[in-house]
């Protein structure tokens, strides 16, 4: 046990595929929370957390304004709405977009790294933007731990790009499930 | 205690002080916000004003009320829509409209209504369900300046053609254009829309209840305040409810583990939205 509390998957372009295939290598009994935040527009009918939901074992809904922190499932950022992490409770914000994006990455590592500081591991998966490479230094400057996706092999390869100076590990997809496990 | 740690606590203290700070001298009450967010807007504040530290900000804030008003601005989270959520909207026709028909005389009460967006979305949905002229809707915000922008009934007009759409799926039965003139880059709404609307700055977190309403919407205005502070506006809203009455949150907020929950019972819980039992 090596205390790990919360892991945070921020995704974009190709994020449903890569996050998918994580969850698919998670156990149903994976004790870490894991929380999802994947780019979309926010006026979709949003299939995201059904579809994941066939995915894996886990079971994965979206995140409600003060869930507790530990949760049985796989949580997922509504569309449109940013997540900030408290030291025992997530809380949503309509707050303006960051990067374009809401939800947005960097907004969850930030707060996820205030909040828990070393309890925290960052996943940067594909994706055509730079969200998420400033919300992973955070995590990095409080002592937490980061992967990132191989921007070379990701299907977009800007925001693996983008966080990559600040990873522990930049990892190849089909790889990053059993990291997860190694970590919990 | 690690170096980290000890500046986590000090800035703590700033943060508390800066609120206490805030509410002392100008009366606004954030003490009781959401503190992740609260933090992240406060920060922004400090770079924007070149501060390093909440504690400059504090300073600056008691002697500039200038910077008192930019702040205000930061923390007043504004955004909004018409028909936003258009699934609530048809739900709130569908679910709860059809009831308060048989009574002779409505009142509505949209808490954090913004720049009113909200507000002409249920006026319009009234006056197609032939409602709006025995309605009375209470339209309160905190702030001053969002008001003076929903009491001109205007939006940009570049919004319109999403507003549209989403008018059409939450069950609208008119041409939506009939119900703007455009002026310029702004959407002009009917002025009878806004008729019995009453437009009044009312704080959540520091003033009382100011009337028995028929249905309380608030949305997306919840999500800003801690456990705490949302117990204390749910049980405002409660002593503003008759048996029956309707409270509808927004879309990611609910009243699972609140002070009230007990008390009320799902219309249609997808949508957020309770009766008082
Ligand atoms: C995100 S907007 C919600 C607008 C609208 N209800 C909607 O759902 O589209 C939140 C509003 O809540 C207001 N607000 C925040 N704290 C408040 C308080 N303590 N009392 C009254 N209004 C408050 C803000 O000024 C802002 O206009």
């Amino acid at each position: 046990m090596t205390g790990y509390r919360l892991i945070v998957i921020g995704a974009s372009w190709g994020g449903l595929h890569a996050v998918g295939e994580i969850l698919a290598g998670l156990p149903a009994d994976f004790e870490p929370t894991v929380l999802v935040v994947q780019h979309r527009a926010e006026d979709a009918e949003d299939l995201l957390a059904g579809l994941l939901d066939r995915r894996g074992p886990l079971h994965v809904r979206e995140v409600e304004d003060k869930d507790a922190l530990h949760s049985e499932c796989v949580l997922v950022a509504p569309a449109g709405y940013h997540v900030l992490v408290e030291p025992d409770h997530f809380a949503l914000s309509t707050e303006a977009e960051v990067r374009f994006s809401r939800p947005s990455i960097d907004v969850t590592l930030e707060s996820a790294a205030d909040a828990l500081g070393p309890a925290v591991v960052g996943v940067v998966l594909t994706g055509a933007n730079d969200d998420g490479a400033e919300g992973l230094a955070a995590v990095r400057r409080r002592g937490g731990y980061a992967i990132v996706q191989n921007p070379a092999t990701a299907e977009a390869s800007t925001m693996p790009a983008a966080a990559r100076g600040s990873a522990s590990v930049v990892a190849e997809l089909p790889d990053i499930a059993a990291l997860l496990r190694e970590l919990a | 205690m690690t170096a980290t740690d000890h500046d986590r606590e000090l800035e703590g203290l700033e943060l508390d002080l800066l609120l206490e700070a805030v509410y002392r001298r100008y009366g606004y009450d954030f003490r009781g916000y959401a503190q992740a967010s609260l933090r992240r807007r406060l920060w922004r504040r400090a770079d924007l004003e070149g501060l390093r530290s909440l504690s400059g900000l504090q300073e600056r804030i008691l002697h500039d009320p200038g910077c008192m008003e930019r702040l205000l601005a930061d923390l007043s989270i504004n955004v909004t829509a018409m028909f936003r959520d258009p699934g609530f909207h048809r739900a709130l026709r569908s679910d709860v409209l059809p009831e308060l028909r048989t009574h002779p005389f409505v009142r509505v009460w949209v808490a954090g209504c913004a720049t009113g967006e909200e507000v002409v979305s249920v006026a319009i949905a009234l006056r197609e369900e032939g409602m709006l002229d025995r309605t009375r809707i209470y339209a309160t915000d905190m702030d001053a300046d969002v008001l003076a922008r929903a009491r001109t009934g205007s939006f940009a007009l570049e919004k319109v053609r999403d507003y549209t759409r989403n008018y059409i799926s939450a069950g609208g039965t008119e041409a939506f254009s009939a119900y703007y003139a455009v002026a310029g880059e702004r959407a002009v709404f009917d002025p009878e829309l806004l008729r019995p609307v009453v437009f009044a700055q009312h704080n959540l977190a520091t003033d009382g209840s100011f009337n028995e309403f028929n249905v309380v919407l608030c949305r997306n205005v919840l999500i800003y305040f801690g456990r705490d502070l949302q117990d204390r506006v749910l049980r405002l809203f409660d002593e503003s409810l008759p048996r029956r009455g309707v409270l509808a949150l927004g879309r990611k907020e609910t009243l699972r583990g609140t002070a009230i929950e007990d008390r009320y019972e799902p219309v249609v819980e997808a949508e957020r939205i309770y009766r008082r039992t």
